[in-house]
This record gives structure tokens, sequence and C-alpha cells, in this order.
């Protein structure tokens, strides 16, 4: 829902700091995860991911999670799917060039940005979608790789 | 005139050291010279001579001529047909690719067709959305964006491969271009957002129309304090308005257009509204020379093309600077 997202985004920092804490959360039952198996939890996970997400960012499940990246505006809200900063159509008045109702994603998301503690990740270049992944958990996916590249508990949040 | 001669210009000219394409735009940023490009607005028809004709008035006073590819996201002549033909004659090109109408793997496939044809320069767009042009019931695309366009090109010329990992035993040599519009919100990341794009892979910027210098300037001392102008050659729009009219029309039809009140006061106030609206240029373009770390101007006259010559002469932007004709043009002519 529109406001509910605004209000997330106004929110950011208290965003970023709940998904620190379910990533850890999740690292932390990686293993337990990874002997009930991935293929088994995908449906279930990518379920709850699309309640939560979507009544908080209006989540599209793009399945390559990049919130924390974008302030947590979620960039596939965008009429034109940008990834990586708004397109030069923004009017005055800081609305979409397509849904000119609409707040742009990206003014959102940089406001979003400057309240998290590592807002700047919005500097970083995205690389393209990958459409294969689209209605996939972000979530599982993330955490299946982080535990397999590092036994720790990771720094930054990456979903 | 034998066929060498003829085909002489289109050859590639002599590869130079630190150079990522063999065209002439990149030769004449590099060299430090102040740079002028101009679009070329495409026709809604298959007749070659429109684009020929028009390219002529263009090509006599600037270094690259744009090819747009549906820009407003009206359909015109393409801009890999109208490079095709260009290309063949000898011009300097800067081949548009909007992401609006074609996927990663459409886009990947004309890279190569353009490199293979002699594109020197791409410009990386998003593309405005499909509602703004005359086909508001088309599909957006938009598979990729201007920065991981300018990424997937990057990759393509300096790693030899296709995004998806595969090999390109040529890689296209392109000099690559993406937009900027330090005109719109939010103004304070513009900036930012520009040294995003150089990390993606940009060469070269063109910007958006400019009409309003202070704006600039603030971009500008931005994009200096970042040191950004020794990475990457910032290129200035700019334009001649035809009246007031058109002015208030642009701004409130075509995406991202600013144009300050006064600039539209001091139309209305003029007896020849179109002499005017060339002279604002010609002024607009002599402030923005002065500005420091901007390397040249683009001049986008929509349908006043007949303007462009004026009005680069006038501003001396090309003073002492004889740009190259084509030979095939110099048969014509």
């Amino acid at each position: 829902m529109y406001a509910v997202r605004l209000w997330s985004v106004r929110h950011s920092r208290l965003m970023e700091r709940s998904y620190r804490l379910l990533e850890s959360t999740l690292l932390a039952l990686a293993p337990l995860l990874a002997r009930i198996g991935h293929a088994r939890l995908e449906k279930p996970f990518a379920w709850s991911e699309r309640q939560l997400k979507g009544l908080l960012f209006d989540c599209q499940m793009c399945g390559q999670c990049a919130l924390s990246s974008t302030g947590m505006s979620c960039s596939m809200n965008c009429p034109k799917n940008l990834r990586n900063g708004p397109c030069g159509g923004v009017r005055a008045n800081g609305h979409c060039e397509v849904k000119p109702e609409m707040k742009c994603v990206w003014v959102a998301a940089w406001e979003g940005a400057q309240a998290m503690g590592g807002g700047m990740a919005i500097l970083d270049v995205q690389r393209p979608v990958d459409h294969s992944l689209k209605g996939t958990s972000s979530w599982l996916r993330v955490v299946r790789e982080k535990a397999t590249a590092m036994p720790q508990p990771a720094k930054a949040a990456t979903s | 005139m034998t066929l060498d001669r003829l085909y002489d210009p289109g050859a590639p000219l002599p590869r130079l050291p630190g150079h990522v394409s063999d065209g002439r735009l990149e030769r004449v940023l590099r060299s430090g010279r102040f740079a002028v490009t101009a679009e070329l607005n495409p026709p809604d028809s298959a007749d070659p001579r429109e684009v020929y004709d028009r390219a002529l008035v263009l090509s006599e006073v600037c270094d690259a001529i744009n090819a747009t590819d549906a820009s407003g996201a009206n359909t015109h002549m393409s801009s890999v047909g109208i490079c095709s033909l260009l290309t063949r004659a000898g011009y300097a090109v800067v081949m548009q690719i909007s992401c609006r109408d074609r996927n990663r793997i459409a886009i990947q496939g004309d890279v190569l067709g353009a490199a293979a044809m002699g594109v020197g320069n791409i410009l990386c767009l998003t593309g405005d959305g499909v509602q703004a042009g005359d086909q508001p019931g088309a599909k957006p695309v938009f598979d990729l964006d201007s920065m991981t366009l300018l990424q997937t090109i990057r990759l393509m010329r300096d790693k030899q491969q296709f995004l998806s990992g595969r090999k390109i035993t040529v890689p296209p040599r392109v000099f690559l271009g993406a937009a900027a519009n330090p005109f719109a919100p939010p103004y304070d990341y513009r900036p930012l957002h520009l040294a995003k794009k150089v990390a993606a892979g940009a060469d070269f910027i063109q910007t958006q129309y400019c009409f309003d210098v202070p704006l600039l300037r603030r971009f500008m001392d931005k994009v200096r304090d970042q040191g950004l102008h020794e990475k990457v050659f910032i290129i200035v729009g700019v334009g001649p308005l035809a009246s007031a009219k058109t002015a208030r029309w642009m701004r409130a039809h075509v995406p991202g257009v600013h144009i300050p009140d006064a600039v539209i006061s001091r139309l209305e106030g003029a007896q020849n509204q179109k002499q005017e609206g060339k002279r604002l240029c010609i002024d607009l373009i002599q402030e923005i020379r002065d500005i420091a770390g901007v390397a040249g101007v683009h001049v986008m006259a929509y349908r006043q093309e007949e303007y462009v010559s004026e009005i680069i002469s006038e501003s001396g932007i090309m003073k002492n600077r004889q740009p190259r004709r084509p030979v095939k043009e110099r048969i014509a002519s």
C-alpha cells in the first residue's frame, strides 16, 4: 500500500535495524534450514516474504532484494524498474514522470538512505536484474549464500 | 572519384594509445578542445535523403551527430538505421540506445552491429516512459537501466564478453556516453548519481537542456569537488526555443525539461520570439562555456535545424576549427 510504503521509507532506520536482526537470526538458523532443505522451504519462505514485504514496501518479489541499497524504498515500484537511481524525468515536485500522482521512488530512496546507518550503499552500482529469480525468496537465497561464504554473521544486511 | 576515395572517410582513423574508440569525438575531447555535438531529428520516412539532408546541415558545425532512439517515446526512423546511413557516408555519430524498447539480448546485438558499421560513440539512456509518446499502449521493456547498460557495453568492450560471460572475438571499440539531468530532483543527489555513472563506465556525459545556468553552476561545483570533471567529459545540452508558447508546452510535456519563468518572460517580451529564442541559446552557450569542467555543448534544435549552424557560428565556439566534411557530401554538393 502506497501510504505504508512511504511510512516504511520515513522509518528507514528502524527498518534497517529490523532487517539486521532478522538476518542474524536467519543466519544463526542456517544449519537448521539446510537440514530441512532449501527446496522444501522455498514456498513457505517466499509466501511469508510476499506478505510481509508486500505490506511494508509494496514488494514486487524480484527475488534479489536491494532495499538496503535503496533507502528502503523498493525500486521495483519505479515504472521503469530502475535499480540505480532516478531517471531524468522526475517532476519539479519530486513526483514520477510516468505516474504523476506517485512520489518518485528514488526521491524517497535518497531521503531514506540519508537516515540509515549504511544508507550510502545507494551509491553502489547494482547489476542488471536477473528476471529468472522473480517470485523466489530473496531471504532464503541470501542466507544460503552468506552461510556458505562466511560462517560468522555478516555486518551489512543485504536484503 | 574512385570507389576507394568514396569509402575513405568511413574508414576508421588511426588508432591512438589510451583511446577506447577510433572516433573523432573522443579525439576532440581528449585533446582539450571544446566539443560540439548536435541532435539529428529522425524522419518519419523511409527516404535516406531526408537523413542526409539534415546531417549535411549539422555536420558543418559539429564534431558528432546524435542519432536519437525514439526520443520522447515517439516512433521515428531508428537510431541503428540512421547510424547505418550516416557511417557509410563518413559522418561521426553518437548512437543513442534507450532501454525502453529492447531487452539485453537485442541491445547487445545492436552494439556489435553498430561498432561493425563504424559507430564510435554510444549514448546509454534509460528512455522516456511510453506515456510521453504517440503510442502509450506500448509495452515498456526496461530490462536494463542506463547504469546497467553502461556496465554491459563496457564489459563487452573491455572484457570482450557478453553479460552471459560468452566470449566476443572482436570487441566493439566505442566511446561510452550517458545522460545527466542536473535540473530535476533530487538536486543534491544528482552529482552523486553522475559519479555512479562514471563508475559504471561513462566516458562522456550529455546533459538535458540547460535553461538555468545558476543551477548548472551549483551542480558543476559539486562535480568538481568530487574531481569528476577529470574523469568524464561533460557536454551540456542547449537548444533554441521557438516561442514562449513552445517553452510552456515543453515544460509541461517533455519529461525532465526545466525552464525558469524568467526565460519565458524574456521570450514573451521580445518583438520576434524566434530570433530571441536563438539569441537566448547563444547567450546560454557563452555562459556555459566559461564554467570550469564543461567540455562542450550538445545542441538540440527540434524542428529548427536551420538555426543550429547560425547558433554555433555566432556563439564563436567553433572558432579556428573546421570540422571534417565527409567526402561523399563534397561530391554531392
